[in-house]
């Protein structure tokens, strides 16, 4: 990870948006705040802090992005650890707010990131399913009404009524993917998931995506599979220490992204 | 859909944070009663008597209490049922305000993945122990048959101090939680604070007994005080509250909800960088 002290924000253009803009992103920053020394308890922090010893690395995560999603597009994200691709990802989902710049989503956004992530080990399959969708945002009927379908892509129905706890790994991801695509969605935010499961089940996922993008759903997605992101992709995008170094077909920029990594 | 001049989510939209949170609340409802329900049913999911603990533990510390101080607190006409009462009220709170700290450093992992309300973990929190204060009346009222105790008509008053207390601890439990979020050692500091500020409150002692006159001045002062006596004006005294103390505990209530929920969501764009 590098740091930077003090950085130069372009002023913000206000970026045009039309009427096939999904997602809008102009000029967006993020900015960590990390104590250069850890600081835990409550009393240290007042001590420093009355001794104006409180000092921060200040670290951009995000730096000037200026982007464009267009509606019904596949678009990946691609990166090495720490390009802030995941940062990116919270600030349009709507989990981190831009320290500067805008970001406009124009659609509802199903979130599908670390699948399971809600599921309480001690409650059953069936009541999990009513937790993780309310924790979406879903209502009670709207839940109902996708019930047995859930049941049936996950392929689970013997274990509903076992807990959660009994289940394996991929009988966890199966569920939470399940849960989470439940519902047509605008907008599908996609992090490092697909690879759950036997590879049947990655059919049926990868199924399930395809028929999202031909009824027009706008696909957002971050991987380290390149093969993934080329096979899926319209168009991607290479972050890079917080900025984007390119935007294009996914041939050429996987390639780039390639030519520099490898060499 | 969407048309492009109308975004659903733009970061630039101005609406202050605290306006912005009762909104999302009310979409999120559903999950409130979710989360409500999946604590009352993991926390005795693996026991044998269930729920009824909620019933039990606080029968349990009354005939405890009762047995070592009914002596030493002879004065004070049907002990047991001053003392749940008491308990009830104190019980709420601590268990109230300690869930709403749990519950944000629980959830901390969900807040940094997906979009929920913030506010809404501590809402839950406050939800699980208005249930259980429910389910603590029903031992309370068969406590006050067997020892002979008139139930007091005024009982229908209760959903009032129950306002109160609930608005108060969700406030307090706001704060709290925000502060832990930036330094978890307030959790671990904030139990030394409840053992002092229980015993500074008189949940077990009667408020007529000789005590060091710091402490009495502190009872003026002390929210959980006027909260612990507008509760048992109507439930052990068996009377309507006079003004002078209904007006306490509702200043209370309210000036700490607001002071809660705007300094909590003040701080809520900056959960998801610290938890």
């Amino acid at each position: 990870m590098h740091t930077v002290s003090e950085t130069n924000l372009s002023p913000i253009q206000p970026g045009t948006v039309t009427a096939d803009t999904a997602i809008q992103l102009d000029g967006v920053s993020v900015q960590y705040r990390i104590p250069t020394e850890k600081i835990g308890t409550f009393k240290e922090f007042i001590i420093r802090y009355m001794q104006r010893k409180v000092s921060f690395t200040h670290f951009w995560a995000l730096n000037t992005v200026d982007l464009t999603v267009k509606r019904g597009e596949v678009f990946g994200i691609i990166g090495k650890n720490g390009a802030g691709k995941s940062t990116m990802l919270k600030a349009v989902s709507g989990v981190l707010r831009p320290t500067k710049g805008r970001v406009r989503v124009f659609g509802h956004i199903a979130p599908l990131l670390e699948l399971g992530a809600g599921f309480h080990p001690e409650l059953s399959g069936r009541e999990n399913v009513f937790l993780n969708g309310s924790l979406l945002g879903y209502s009670k009927p709207a839940m109902e009404e996708v019930y047995d379908e859930i049941v049936e892509f996950s392929d689970l129905k013997p274990f509903m009524d076992a807990p959660i706890r009994t289940y394996s790994s991929g009988m966890n991801a199966r569920l939470g993917f399940a849960v989470a695509t439940a519902h047509f969605p605008e907008i599908l935010i996609v992090d490092e998931v697909l690879s759950v499961g036997d590879e049947a089940f990655q059919k049926k996922c990868q199924d399930r995506m395809k028929g999202f993008q031909e009824r027009g759903t706008t696909i957002l997605i971050v991987s380290h599979g390149l093969n993934t992101i080329q096979d899926m992709c319209d168009r991607v995008a290479w972050l890079d220490h917080g900025k984007v170094r390119l935007v294009g077909e996914p041939e050429e920029v996987i390639a780039a992204y390639r030519a520099e990594n490898q060499a | 859909m969407a048309t492009a001049s109308k975004p659903v989510y733009d970061s630039d939209r101005q609406v202050s944070a605290a306006a912005r949170e009762i909104r999302e609340i009310g979409r999120y409802r559903y999950l409130l009663g979710q989360l409500v329900k999946r604590d009352i049913t993991t926390r005795y999911k693996r026991s044998v008597l269930g729920v009824a603990w909620t019933m039990i533990n606080p029968l349990g510390t009354m005939l405890i209490l009762s047995l070592v101080f009914s002596q030493l607190f002879k004065t004070v006409e049907s002990y047991p049922v001053y003392i749940l009462t008491g308990l009830a009220v104190w019980n709420f709170f601590s268990q109230g305000s300690n869930a709403a700290i749990g519950n944000l450093v629980w959830g901390g992992s969900l807040l940094n993945r997906i979009y929920i309300p913030r506010t809404i973990f501590g809402i839950s929190a406050i939800g699980t122990a208005l249930v259980n204060l429910l389910l603590t009346i029903v031992p309370l009222i068969i406590v006050m048959l067997s020892v002979h105790f008139p139930v007091p008509w005024t009982m229908v008053l209760i959903p009032i101090p129950i306002l109160f207390l609930a608005l108060f601890t969700l406030g307090w439990g706001l704060f709290l939680s925000a502060l832990a979020v930036f330094f978890p050692d307030v959790a671990e500091m904030y139990q030394i604070v409840l053992t002092a500020w229980m015993y500074m409150t008189p949940i077990i002692y009667p408020e007529t007994m000789d005590l060091p006159p710091f402490v009495r001045t502190f009872f003026n002062y002390n929210p959980m005080y006027w909260m612990v006596k507008l509760f048992r004006v109507v439930t052990y005294e068996g009377r309507l509250p006079a003004i002078g103390e209904v007006w306490p505990a509702a200043l209370w209530a309210v000036g700490m909800i607001i002071v809660g929920w705007l300094f909590f969501t003040s701080k809520s764009d900056e959960y998801a960088y610290r938890v």
